[in-house]
């Protein structure tokens, strides 16, 4: 009986007491059974939850650099400890990557065994009828007119329309009993280690993609374009594997960026009219770009990230040079209503002083409401009555310092140290002009819509996607089907007795399912049903 | 698309009536549960013995007075109303938002909590005999959804672009189901310990607390409810393991990655491989019982985590509360 039970099942055995003396390879394999015990498994599946934890809780780099930067000025004593301890890059920290690698050590060493005893157990045939078929959870017995060998056929053709695998074997001094054997299931084991090895499969194609995998994201206003490559992205982060030979050509313009809004002015629907080339003067497509939608094209893809404006200037100087269209995309502080900051750093003026270079640092809003006083409030996200708030500086932007600057902001160390002065502010509406005491003028012209674009490569998505469908399937054989067993004894009523056509024949039936198996006594009955012929009447 | 203020009222009543028909059907099936009592005490009742462990036997009451049984059938009577207002009020709310009804945390709860109690009565519909835990599911269901109507009502209102995708359909579809069945295994976990250290009480001839005496009687055997808590997680985490995938080829196509360990991906995967340890305790030597029970509890706090601490104060990608 135990025995039987024990057979259902190909999980490896328990790990045994641990000897003290052993040589070196014994010790090897101890740790290796020690490691590859469900225990183990368990306590490592835990851990990994537990791990992922902090990476929820605190700032992490790869989501949100500024909030790290943040948590290190509103904790300096604790964050340097955190940060010794990777919790700010918890997911590729030396001991998350411990745990899920010891993790799947362990899925590979439970896998492998169990696999071999699986097809070894599918090539076996199901085991010889128990002596005692009574003692079995299901059992049941009944008396039938026919032969033990015509009853036998009859429950074969049955179980086997069931698309059970059947044993028949010949007992008794004459061979005059028939037995059956009938197993099903195999699907169940089949399932469960086709989902633990589609895990390992994901976790290759996951590690594949970051390795070979590069992304880069870009800031383009409408009427300009960027081409995949590293000079151009504003940020990128590509995989060792990934050089930068290695990056699809691709070329693309935004035409055209517009945003339907619902009535309550939530955002309907952000739409990037873009036309891209694969290769320098080749065919143009056009594709509309949008949430949710992104370009796929070979093996990369063209995500619209974000959006925002550019207000557009025009300068001109005393002397009456102008240059128009001085554009810089500010970065919106609120989404609902799309205020925006900036800041516009001037190219030099050709023969111009580097000490007369000119800085504006803005407030957009693309609809100003009328207050009355001097602020600027933003009412609407659409461009419905555009407004600027500008302070001017002249002076040296300190471009050439060679130290990095934000885009989006002046150099505060500049203005601090008196190089970059104050030379004017106002609030401007479309078309209105500021004077600075020099006699430059600045012309508020309108704006450009600026898109935030992503273009991401990344070879192992196909290999996770498999793998998932397969772990889903998988799961679902190993959780839905039953491995079972079905015993029959077929023998004649009278033994002993020679041409026993005449004789009836006693038929004793035992079923065996694993435990938690709801059903099978339903299962169990419908087939002793079919065999004694109450339902099927087959004879 | 504007939206239809008269059939948002019409959803918003039919939500109240559905938690007061609830409420009601609470004190049917707790009539029902004092009325099989006193039953027992009566000695009206049958009795039926119920294997425990290591072949001991522990006595089990079945409801025997007709009263009781009345108020049970009364108790189940409101559960199926409250269930169809619960159905009405959803459906009203997607017709009059001109969208599928689970696009915030208010319509999420509310889903789930059906959920759970449609899974409940499909469960009495095949094991009659359950019925009078209803009260223990109806308790938790009435809480959750007084605490989404008060804390996270949000009106009807369209979705904002990001959610515009029939993925959401699908997605939040799959983990609206997947929450409310690991929810109802909660339930039936929780009875399983009362039940478990009651049975323990009872063998070993000891004191036990005041609610395990009280409630202990009247449950179902603990291996039972064992089995069954199983076999809602066995059913539900499959498509939680679906609602995660989805929720990953969503990513790929709205973020421009499948994973980024977004606070709510990671919480998803947290909850996911606790019900995983789960599953695997259950066929692990010495973890079995109330030990692997303890980590079904503790799977349903990683989901209620990811639910509300994760929205409402961790802030991330998935912040779609619709909570100003």
């Amino acid at each position: 009986m135990t025995e039987t039970i024990q057979r259902l099942s190909t999980a490896p055995e328990p790990v045994g007491p641990l000897r003290r003396s052993a040589g070196p390879l014994v010790v090897v394999r101890r740790w290796w059974r020690l490691l590859t015990s469900m225990r183990t498994a368990l306590v490592l599946l835990f851990l990994l939850a537990v791990a992922a934890v902090p990476g929820s809780l605190l700032p992490q780099r790869s989501l949100n650099q500024s909030k790290v930067s943040q948590y290190y000025a509103e904790h300096p004593d604790l964050a340097p400890v955190l940060d010794r301890l990777s919790l700010f890059d918890v997911f590729s920290s030396p001991w998350f990557a411990a745990i899920y690698l010891l993790l799947f050590i362990s899925l590979i060493g439970c896998v492998l065994p169990r696999t071999r005893m699986h097809v070894r157990a599918m090539r076996q045939p199901p085991p010889p009828v128990p002596s005692r078929l009574d003692r079995l959870p299901q059992s049941a017995s009944f008396e039938h007119d026919l032969s033990p060998s015509a009853v036998a056929d009859a429950a074969t053709a049955a179980l086997r329309s069931g698309r059970w695998r059947v044993v028949r074997r010949q007992s008794g001094t004459r061979g005059e009993t028939v037995e059956l054997s009938a197993e099903k299931g195999y699907l169940r084991e089949i399932g469960n280690l086709a989902f633990h090895s589609a895990l390992v499969a994901l976790l290759f194609g996951l590690a594949f993609g970051k390795l070979s995998g590069y992304e880069g994201s870009i800031l383009v206003e409408e009427g300009a374009g960027f081409c995949n490559s590293f000079q151009q992205y504003d940020t990128y982060r590509n995989g060792p594997l990934a050089g930068a030979g290695d990056l699809t050509p691709l070329c693309a313009d935004l035409e055209r960026f517009s945003v339907e809004y619902e009535d309550n002015l939530i955002p309907a629907r952000f739409l990037a009219d873009i036309s891209y080339t694969r290769e320098l003067g080749g065919p143009v497509s056009a594709y509309p770009l949008a949430v949710n939608s992104p370009l796929r094209t070979d093996g990369v893809r063209l995500y619209l990230t974000g959006h925002g404006f550019s207000p557009r200037f025009t300068i001109t100087y005393p002397d009456g040079e102008s240059f128009t269209d001085i554009s810089a995309p500010f970065i919106p502080e609120e989404q609902s209503t799309l205020a925006s900051t900036g800041a516009v750093k001037l190219p030099d003026r050709p023969g111009g002083a580097a000490e007369e270079q000119l800085a504006i640092e803005g407030f957009f809003v693309p609809t100003a409401a009328d207050l009355g006083d001097s602020r600027l409030v933003s009412v609407d996200p659409r461009p419905l009555n555009p407004a600027v708030a500008i302070v001017v500086y002249q002076g040296s932007i300190g471009l050439d310092s060679g130290a990095p600057q934000n885009v989006f902001r002046l150099d505060q160390r500049q203005i601090d140290r008196g190089v970059l002065e104050r030379v004017g502010a106002g609030n401007l509406l479309v078309g209105q002009s500021l004077g600075l005491p020099d006699g430059t003028e600045i012309r508020f012209e309108g704006y450009k819509q600026w898109a935030a674009l992503q273009l991401s490569h990344d070879p192992g998505q196909l290999t996770v996607l498999v793998a998932s469908v397969v772990m889903l399937l998988g799961l679902l054989c190993s959780l839905v089907v039953r491995r079972r067993r079905v015993w029959l004894r077929c023998r004649p009523e009278h033994p002993g007795v020679d041409g026993a056509t005449s004789s009836r024949t006693v038929v004793d039936v035992g079923g065996l399912a694993r435990v938690d198996a709801g059903g099978f006594s339903s299962e169990f009955a419908a087939l002793v049903g079919q065999f004694s012929g109450k339902r099927s009447g087959r004879d | 698309m504007a939206v239809n203020d008269s059939l948002a009222a019409l959803s918003d009543s039919a939500f109240t009536l559905s938690i007061v028909t609830y409420s009601v059907g609470v004190v049917g099936f707790a009539g029902e549960y004092a009325f099989g009592r006193r039953g027992r005490i009566a000695r009206t009742s049958s009795e039926q013995t119920v294997g425990a462990a290591g072949g001991d036997t522990v006595t089990t009451t079945s409801v025997g007075s007709s009263t009781g049984q009345r108020l049970g059938v009364f108790g189940l009577a409101c559960t199926v109303l409250g269930a169809a207002l619960q159905l009405a009020s959803l459906v009203l709310r997607g017709i009059a938002a001109g969208r599928v009804p689970w696009g915030n945390m208010f319509e999420f709860a509310s889903g789930v909590v059906l959920v759970t109690v449609l899974s409940f009565l499909w469960l009495v519909w095949h094991a009659p005999r359950l019925r009078h835990l209803g009260v223990f599911v109806l308790i938790p269901v009435v809480f959750v959804l007084v605490y989404a109507g008060l804390t996270l009502y949000a009106e009807a209102a369209p979705l904002v672009a990001a959610l515009r995708s029939y993925w959401l359909v699908i997605h939040v579809a799959a983990a609206i189901a997947a929450t409310g069945v690991f929810l109802l295994s909660f339930v039936v976990t929780v009875l399983y310990l009362v039940r478990q250290r009651y049975e323990r009480g009872v063998l070993e001839d000891g004191a036990m607390p005041r609610p395990v005496a009280a409630l202990g009687p009247r449950l179902p055997a603990a291996a039972e409810l064992d089995r069954l808590a199983y076999r809602t997680v066995a059913f539900a985490f499959p498509i939680w393991t679906f609602a995660v995938i989805a929720g990953a080829i969503w990513a790929e196509a709205a973020w421009g990655r499948f994973w980024g360990w977004d606070p709510k991906e990671t919480w998803a995967l947290i909850a996911w491989l606790v019900y995983a340890c789960y599953l695997h305790a259950r066929a692990t030597a010495g973890w079995k019982g109330v030990k692997a029970a303890r980590i079904n509890l503790l799977g349903f706090f990683a989901m209620t985590f990811n639910f509300l601490i994760v929205n409402m104060v961790i802030s991330g990608l998935h912040s779609y509360s619709g909570l100003t």
